[in-house]
């Protein structure tokens, strides 16, 4: 019995029943749901999808209506937590860099307000935030009727803030095709001058040609009457704006609290990262004659930025995660609609099913981009 | 977010549990020595402690009265605060055995939730609340108007439902709690704010000034508020139903808290058998013959118990109404007992 001693083998086998166990207790918590469901003649799949939602939803960014399928309405939810999440990502990001700079700077007074944000931030739990930004917005601000017009045509009020809205009367296919080939001329036209500049040592006009790239086309365009624009100028009604875009008080105090932990978090992932350059690397390029704020651009952040993407990755599936707070303050997510879709076909278990599997699924999604952005940015081991 | 956990603690319990008990209810019960019932997270006048940890309201008094069906004591009962998503999945696992907590009987819910409804205990039906500051006196004004919601079953659905027949549109904005919805209400963040209209009432009632608030006239849907039992268990459906009636029929006959005694002296024949003095009714539900009177002392009849948690003398104030009995213009009637 000489391959019972074989360690490989015996791994295989514990493998083998390790995946065999969760099999069969997944099969057995399925076969046993289904069961007692039949029993308690509760309907169960997924046809409900297809029904009639028939509830409205204040914030869609899709097209969406009472009439539409419940389907489509978890899909406005799903839209809208991704909305909320990449934004506060990005501007959580942003600031946080900011503020992991400010952290190391050698002014005391910025270093320690820097310190002060940080620890306040974190050491609050998101959702006493989001009651705070909330009652803030509705207490400040004055209801709809005694609206605050900063500017011809801009509101703000409890009820958010309310902006006229461009959009295209014609030639909207042909205007977004020229949009993205600008994006895509200035990326070239930036790497082009950017290998030019390391093969000659001479600085160029790549930005500047780039930036024209991208607005150019669209004026002459415009210039030439292939598009033209219109204005929702919003009107006062009998009782609130209608027309224009809406920023709704939801949204804002739930970005808010999320993009807010978002820059604590990566400040003290960015001043981390920071500190792990060694001195070394300081001193060298301040003999170069190099001024601290282009040490700190050149040289430390791009070898820093190796430090900071994996934690990172955490901070991005936790904001993204945490957006389902927005339950607490009425702004319609995933969840929230998944609630309401809960409550009206009582089909708890398969809504709640698709809920986490999309949020796992998004999750992966994430730690994926982030993995290959990290592989990108590694060190080089050749 | 917490909602979201205890829908999927309640889907967990609903995957976990190896065999839902199948055995009749009432064994159950009397096995345990105490009744479970689900009620409301503290709603005032429908199910909250007092200040000694007491269950009050409405909603609780109706399970009070089975449990003294079923043991002669109403207070062999364990209150179960429920959440709004979890309810029927509290019920169809078996943590409790009846539900009574302002639930409105729909089809839908009879049909493909694995639940009974007993009787309607209370009509209640759907209203929009404004500031009197606002000027409108028809829920029809409100068109492009903002309404605060929590996020109920029906409440959105009746609302989108109500906007599509009079051809308006309107802003929704749902809270999870109901603090949060009050607060935005009187806040201003919304025109007016719906929900059924005994709710309302409440709401109206911690306002800091009630009086500035209305009310408005339309009811824009039905809400049958009614208890329910697990599917298919007929026995426990009837004791849940004749315990219900039994406090409908003692109102209709003058029986109270107060004269239940003398009323066993009663030579109504009606009142005998509900008293269990003559005939074997209770014997026919699995129960004590002294059912009925047992029901009607521990909790006192419908009248009593709705004047102790809702009527005119309390903070909701609400009228009778639809709740009055048949034989006073309203919609409450108990079959006979015979």
């Amino acid at each position: 019995m000489s391959f019972l001693n074989d360690m490989r083998f015996r791994a295989f086998c514990y493998q083998i029943g390790a995946i065999g166990l969760v099999v069969a207790a997944a099969w057995t918590m399925f076969a046993t749901a289904s069961d007692n469901l039949a029993k308690q003649n509760i309907a169960t799949g997924f046809g409900f999808l297809a029904r009639q939602a028939g509830f409205v939803i204040s914030e869609t960014a899709i097209a969406y209506q009472p009439t539409d399928s419940i389907g489509r309405a978890i899909l406005v939810g799903i839209v809208n937590t991704v909305k909320v999440s990449l934004l506060a990502a990005i501007l959580g990001t942003v600031l946080g860099l900011f503020v992991g700079v400010a952290r190391m700077s050698r002014n005391p007074l910025l270093a320690r307000s820097a310190l002060a944000y940080v620890e306040v931030l974190r050491n609050v739990p998101l959702l006493l935030y989001l009651f705070l930004w909330y009652s803030l917005i509705i207490m400040v601000f004055p209801p709809v009727k005694q609206a605050l017009n900063i500017l011809p045509g801009v509101y703000l009020s409890n009820s958010g803030l309310v902006l006229p809205a461009v959009f295209l009367e014609s030639g909207a296919a042909i205007f977004a095709l020229l949009i993205c080939a600008g994006i895509a001329a200035a990326i070239l036209i930036r790497r082009i001058s950017q290998q030019r500049r390391v093969a000659t040592g001479k600085s160029n006009h790549g930005m500047a040609f780039a930036c024209l790239a991208l607005v150019l086309p669209p004026l002459i365009l415009w210039a030439l009457g292939l598009v033209s624009f219109g204005w929702d100028i919003p009107q006062a009604g009998r009782f609130r704006l209608t027309g224009g875009l809406h920023v709704r008080p939801e949204f804002v105090a739930l970005l808010f609290g999320l993009l807010l932990s978002v820059s604590a978090s990566v400040a003290e992932i960015v001043r981390a990262g920071i500190q792990a350059i060694g001195p070394g690397q300081w001193e060298a390029a301040a003999a170069l004659g190099l001024h601290r704020s282009r040490v700190m651009r050149l040289v430390v952040l791009p070898q820093a930025l190796r430090l900071i993407i994996p934690p990172l990755t955490n901070t991005y599936l936790t904001v993204f995660k945490n957006s389902s707070l927005a339950i607490a303050i009425g702004y319609p997510d995933l969840v929230m609609v998944s609630n309401t879709v809960m409550n009206q076909t009582g089909q708890a278990i398969e809504t709640i099913a698709i809920f986490m599997g999309v949020y796992l699924g998004l999750s992966i999604t994430i730690s994926l981009a982030m993995n290959w952005y990290n592989a990108r940015v590694a060190l080089k081991v050749r | 977010m917490k909602q979201g956990f205890l829908a999927i603690c309640a889907a967990a319990t609903a995957l976990l549990a190896a065999s839902v008990a199948q055995a009749g209810t009432l064994d159950t019960v009397k096995d345990r020595g105490k009744l479970v019932c689900g009620v409301s997270l503290a709603t005032p006048g429908f199910a909250a402690p007092d200040d000694k940890g007491r269950m009050q309201g409405f909603d609780a008094d109706i399970c009070r009265s089975v449990a003294a069906a079923v043991f002669g004591d109403g207070d062999k009962i364990e209150f179960v605060p429920t959440n709004i998503n979890t309810r029927f999945q509290a019920l169809q696992s078996g943590e409790i055995d009846m539900l009574s907590r302002q639930t409105t009987q729909t089809f839908s819910r009879e049909a493909s939730l694995g639940l009974d409804f007993g009787p309607t205990v209370f009509y209640d039906g759907q209203g929009l609340m404004v500031a009197k500051s606002l000027g409108v006196s028809s829920a029809k004004e409100l068109t492009d108007a903002a309404i605060c919601t929590l996020p109920g079953t029906t409440t959105a659905q009746n609302l989108s439902d109500f906007f599509r027949t009079i051809g308006g549109k309107f802003e929704l904005v749902v809270f999870e709690s109901p603090d949060e919805n009050r607060a935005a209400f009187f806040a201003g963040r919304c025109e007016a704010i719906s929900s059924d209209r005994s709710d309302l009432a409440s709401i109206r009632a911690v306002a800091n000034n009630p009086d500035d608030y209305l009310v408005l006239p339309e009811t824009i849907s039905k809400e049958p508020l009614a208890p329910a039992v697990r599917q298919n268990d007929s026995n426990w459906r009837d004791i849940m139903s004749w315990s219900v009636w039994l406090l409908m029929a003692a109102e209709e006959k003058g029986i109270t808290q107060a004269n239940v005694d003398e009323m066993l002296k009663s030579q109504d024949p009606d009142i005998q058998r509900m008293l269990g003095v003559t005939d074997e009714l209770g014997a026919m539900l699995g129960l004590d013959n002294k059912w009925g009177y047992n029901v009607i002392k521990a909790v006192g009849n419908y009248g009593e118990i709705f004047e102790r948690s809702l009527g005119e003398k309390t903070r909701l104030g609400l009228t009778r109404g639809p709740n009055a009995q048949w034989n006073a213009g309203g919609l409450v009637y108990a079959p006979p007992f015979r």
